[in-house]
């Protein structure tokens, strides 16, 4: 086991993304779907280890090949995506055991081998993207992972599928594009992809217009496909056509594996002193940040579909993210990375709760879940937690992430944001009361009255989920110990 | 045993009944026993943190931190001592009241109302022993939420529309109002532990002190403030018992409870009296409580005109907080106990009225008090309570509140008080008159009845003569008072 261990890095992205021509294989929608769930089990077991290394002592430094750095591919894990590893991977885990009667009643019969095959290699994407510490590597997992959640949306039941998978094909390829555009100049100018070296070698030509151009491109093309206001167009009818499986699994996970990325280039690569005090990348975050959170609540009030709902909190939960990270402050970076994680959770049990939904009554129109507090007691309570953990209410997850928020927000004597904060959060009230008031003081329906809860497969992960949301709200450890050694080690030596 | 162990108790025995009758709920009998052991139980811990109390030991629990400086934690003072004794003392004779009730009237979904019942209780007890607002405002919400199914009860549209206006008004005002109080208190002081003498003195500004005080006052949405009581008269569609829970045992109280709990330990008295929208929001409670009054006389469902009875009496408690002598801060935490006896008499009796003559409004109760005169004794000594005339408890609290407004000149108060006491006087009066001395009106489809079932009559009995022992043997009451004012 010893030299086993030595590989978690490596491990991590090998097992599922052998995973994935295996589900191809298998041919067959239940063999495909254990391979699927063994694999993501194990990329969960991977991280677990890899955070507890991180934790105690420190970061990991592991050479693909044998090949040193900077000739070799390195993989970093340390504290900052030791979290993110973990968030990805679980959330992969508990959406792939939601996934079974969902996938069998969402999906054709035929293709739900692909499915299998594609989620592993979307999961396979977006846990490479944390784990390398090499700039190109970045952009092929991110290019995996879009590739794959294109196929995966583009597999939804309605016609409209396709062209939000479309939709998102184009905006994502720019991002992509844009990204490698960014890299490349970077390569030009440092002769290395390697980020450490990178590092090291852009301190001194920090004055160079190209530097500042890949910077730009950089920072612009992650923006895109972390869906930042007014970027994120592509988002809504993304999360909203996508199978069920796949919104919950997206939604929780793909924008924040690029938020992390963000963070690594501009606090790792880049430098905080480049980044925002020789440019202004706390104004160009903050201002789209506070505008989000608020154009993204006030779109979701007005919203009919609930699932096109959450998308837009989404974007203004990414808004609330993006602030934290404009801060440019341990308090800020903790903030951030613990609302990812939290966020993370709030969304996969909303995104599991509305598959519980669409799995009976076939559709996530909010007229339509009229009544259904009394028919889906269960998934509703469910829907009410997450809900209770978006506006942030004490004892759920969101409250820890707002708490942090308004921490950071007043250390950096932002009296204002805090104002804005919580007037955003009331909007949120606003649509989350919706939910309430159909599924609980509105008659269902005619033709609806007789759904049923959901069945137990979807329910308990979906519960679990949910349960998570008030277990994070009470014990922090983990998110904040995590999140601060994170935050002390992207600022480390800089402001 | 160690405080600590004893609230562990407190909170825990109403936790496990709810566990307890939700897996007994096929057996009505052993289900009720349940309610009543742990009723009783639930009285003799907190009587066992009394002495402790009374001598001036410390009562803590802390239960953990979900983040630094945000504890979970419990922690016993004078005001959550009355208020404990209160609720666990009034669950004893309201479970009593609810078994002849809900059995009396052949209620559906019996077990789901005292799972809920119990619920509540615990969340009460916890908001009672709160050591912080953020381990009072968790409590706080455990309540609307729990007490949420027992107003929607019926489940028929009227329950569904009362139970929307319930949770829409509680929960929005505690969501969009008090939590970014406790938040912004939190961000200011640095602190939201209760303290004595408040923790805003010197830290705080006048103008956001006003407006914090404002945001608590109507965030604080069970305190029934005008323009915020509208859920009170709303959740009168539920059963009686229901009523009872909200306007005695629990719902009400914990409002106006927390409203003097920020008053004492949050702003503190000294504090306040620096502070112009103090007596902005002593007229705003001024204001209700007339208001109140007036609309209650002009009510003729009877549950409805206690109702507004009682959102006027709650202003009272606010009222007396804002007065800002100790005398009046006294009258506000006996006024708690008090109203609290009171009402749940008069509720009772309403109760009792549904469940043996089937009368709902006030036009049809002549001549009632010979067939029920124990229901309409009971029902005097209530309404003589709310009046405030000896030998009635009432009459204590007020007086507590009078002295105090004199003494800090407050005479818009001292006018408050009078005029409402006249208004009080105008809607409970012709009820009794007319219960005793108008003779019976045959309406053509009245029947003959008697009193009420015997748990009901023995439950309101009780504590109508509750209310004029509390007027005559006031000393525990008076002391606790006493210790909270320092």
């Amino acid at each position: 086991m010893a030299d086993l261990s030595v590989h978690l890095p490596a491990l991590q992205v090998v097992v599922p993304l052998v995973a994935a021509p295996l589900c191809l294989l298998a041919g067959r929608a239940g063999l495909a779907w254990i391979i699927a769930f063994a694999a993501s089990a194990a990329a969960t077991a991977t991280a677990a280890a890899l955070a507890y290394i991180t934790i105690h002592n420190g970061t990991i430094s592991y050479h693909m090949g044998g090949w040193p750095p900077p000739w070799g591919i390195e993989y970093v894990v340390d504290t900052a995506n030791a979290v993110i590893l973990l968030l990805v991977s679980a959330i992969a885990t508990v959406v792939l055991a939601f996934s079974p009667a969902s996938v069998a009643k969402e999906i054709r019969p035929g293709s739900q081998h692909l499915f299998y095959c594609m989620f592993v290699l979307c999961l396979t994407g977006l846990l490479g993207i944390a784990v390398t510490g090499d700039a190109f590597n970045v952009f092929v997992f991110l290019e995996i992972s879009s590739l794959s959640s294109y196929a995966l949306i583009a597999m939804g039941g309605q016609r409209k599928a396709l062209t939000a998978a479309f939709q998102y094909l184009i905006m994502g390829t720019i991002g992509a594009t844009f990204f490698l555009i960014g890299v490349g100049l970077l390569y030009i100018m440092t002769g290395t992809l390697n980020m450490a070296d990178m590092q090291a070698r852009i301190a001194g030509i920090q004055d160079s217009r190209t530097v500042v151009a890949a910077f730009a491109f950089i920072t612009v093309g992650l923006a895109l496909k972390a869906a930042l206001f007014p970027l994120h167009l592509w988002l809504p009818n993304a999360y909203a056509f996508a199978p069920s499986a796949v919104s919950a699994f997206i939604a929780a996970t793909a924008t924040k594996v690029s938020l992390y990325v963000l963070l690594r280039f501009t606090f790792t690569i880049f430098g905080a002193k480049f980044a925002f005090l020789n440019l202004p990348l706390n104004w160009v975050l903050l201002v789209p940040a506070v505008i989000a959170m608020f154009a993204g609540s006030l779109s979701a009030i007005f919203q009919r579909d609930v699932k096109r709902m959450l998308a837009y909190s989404s974007v203004a939960q990414i808004g609330y993210i993006t602030l934290a990270i404009s801060l440019a402050s341990s308090a800020g970076l903790s903030a951030a990375l613990i609302h990812i994680f939290n966020h993370g959770l709030m969304k996969a049990a909303l995104f599991c709760a509305m598959g519980c939904i669409f799995y009976r009554i076939g559709t996530t129109r909010i007229d339509d879940m009229a009544g259904l507090g009394r028919q889906m007691p269960w998934t509703m309570t469910a829907i009410v937690i997450g809900g209770l953990s978006l506006l942030g209410v004490p004892l759920t997850a969101g409250f820890i992430s707002k708490w942090y928020l308004v921490q950071a927000a007043l250390q950096a004597d932002l009296w204002w944001l805090v104002i804005l904060i919580a007037l955003s959060s009331m909007l949120a009230l606003v649509y989350i009361w919706r939910l309430v008031e159909a599924m609980y003081f509105k008659a269902p329906p005619p033709g609806l009255e007789g759904a049923r809860e959901a069945p137990l497969s979807m329910l308990l992960p979906t519960l679990f989920l949910a349960g998570a949301n008030i277990y994070f709200g009470l014990d922090t450890r983990l998110p904040v110990a995590m999140a601060e050694n994170a935050a002390t080690l992207l600022l480390r030596g800089q402001m | 045993m160690t405080g600590a162990t004893l609230i562990i108790l407190a909170l825990g025995l109403p936790l496990l009944a709810a566990l307890s009758i939700w897996m007994v709920g096929n057996h009505p009998n052993q289900r009720e026993a349940v309610t009543l052991s742990t009723a009783v139980a639930l009285l003799l811990v907190v009587l066992a943190i009394l002495p402790l109390q009374l001598a001036g030991l410390p009562v803590r629990l802390a239960l953990g931190a979900p983040v630094p400086g945000l504890s979970i934690a419990f922690a016993v003072e004078p005001l959550g001592m009355i208020f404990a004794c209160v609720a666990s003392f009034l669950w004893i004779v309201n479970s009593v009241f609810s078994i002849g009730y809900m059995r009396g009237n052949d209620e559906p979904r019996q077990t789901r109302f005292y799972v809920c019942f119990a619920i509540a209780i615990a969340a009460t007890i916890g908001l009672a022993f709160a050591e912080n607002l953020f381990t009072l405002f968790i409590c706080y919400e455990a309540l609307t939420l729990s007490t949420y199914p027992l107003v929607a009860h019926h489940k028929n549209d009227e329950a569904r529309q009362a139970g929307r206006t319930y949770l829409g008004i509680l929960l929005g005002s505690s969501v969009v109002l008090l939590l970014p109080a406790i938040i912004a208190t939190w961000v200011l002081t640095g602190s939201v532990t209760f303290t004595p003498g408040g923790i805003m003195a010197g830290k705080v500004g006048p103008v956001i002190g006003g407006i914090l005080l404002l945001l608590y006052l109507y965030g604080i949405g069970k305190a029934a403030l005008m323009p915020m009581h509208r859920w009170l008269p709303a959740a009168m569609v539920a059963p009686t018992p229901v009523s009872a829970l909200l306007h005695a045992v629990a719902v009400v109280k914990a409002g106006v409870f927390t409203v003097v709990k920020v008053t004492v330990y949050i702003f503190g008295l000294d504090y306040l009296r620096e502070l112009a929208m103090a007596d902005v929001a002593l007229y705003l409670a001024g204001f209700t409580i007339l208001m109140a009054s007036i609309i209650a006389l002009r009510q003729d469902n009877l549950k409805r005109r206690l109702a507004y009875s009682t959102v006027s009496q709650l202003s009272y408690v606010i009222m007396a907080a804002l007065i800002l002598s100790p005398l009046s801060t006294m009258g506000a935490a006996l006024h708690i106990a008090v109203h609290a006896f009171g009402k749940i008499t008069l509720f009772m009796a309403a109760g009792a009225i549904y469940t043996a003559a089937h009368k709902t409004k006030v036009s049809e109760l002549a001549g009632i008090g010979r067939r029920m005169p124990w229901t309409m004794g009971a029902f005097a000594v209530g309404a003589i309570s709310m009046i405030g005339l000896p030998p009635a408890a009432g009459f204590l609290s007020k007086w507590y509140m009078l002295l105090g407004a004199f003494e800090a000149e407050q005479f818009f108060a001292v006018l408050v008080i009078v005029l409402s006491t006249l208004l009080n006087a105008a809607y409970f009066l012709p009820i009794i008159y007319a219960a005793f001395l108008k003779p019976e009106v045959a309406n053509g489809h009245g029947h003959d009845h008697g009193e009420a079932p015997l748990p009901i009559v023995l439950a309101l009995v009780t504590t109508g003569a509750g209310t004029i022992l509390l007027f005559l043997f006031p000393g525990p009451a008076l002391e606790l008072a006493t210790r909270l004012v320092g």
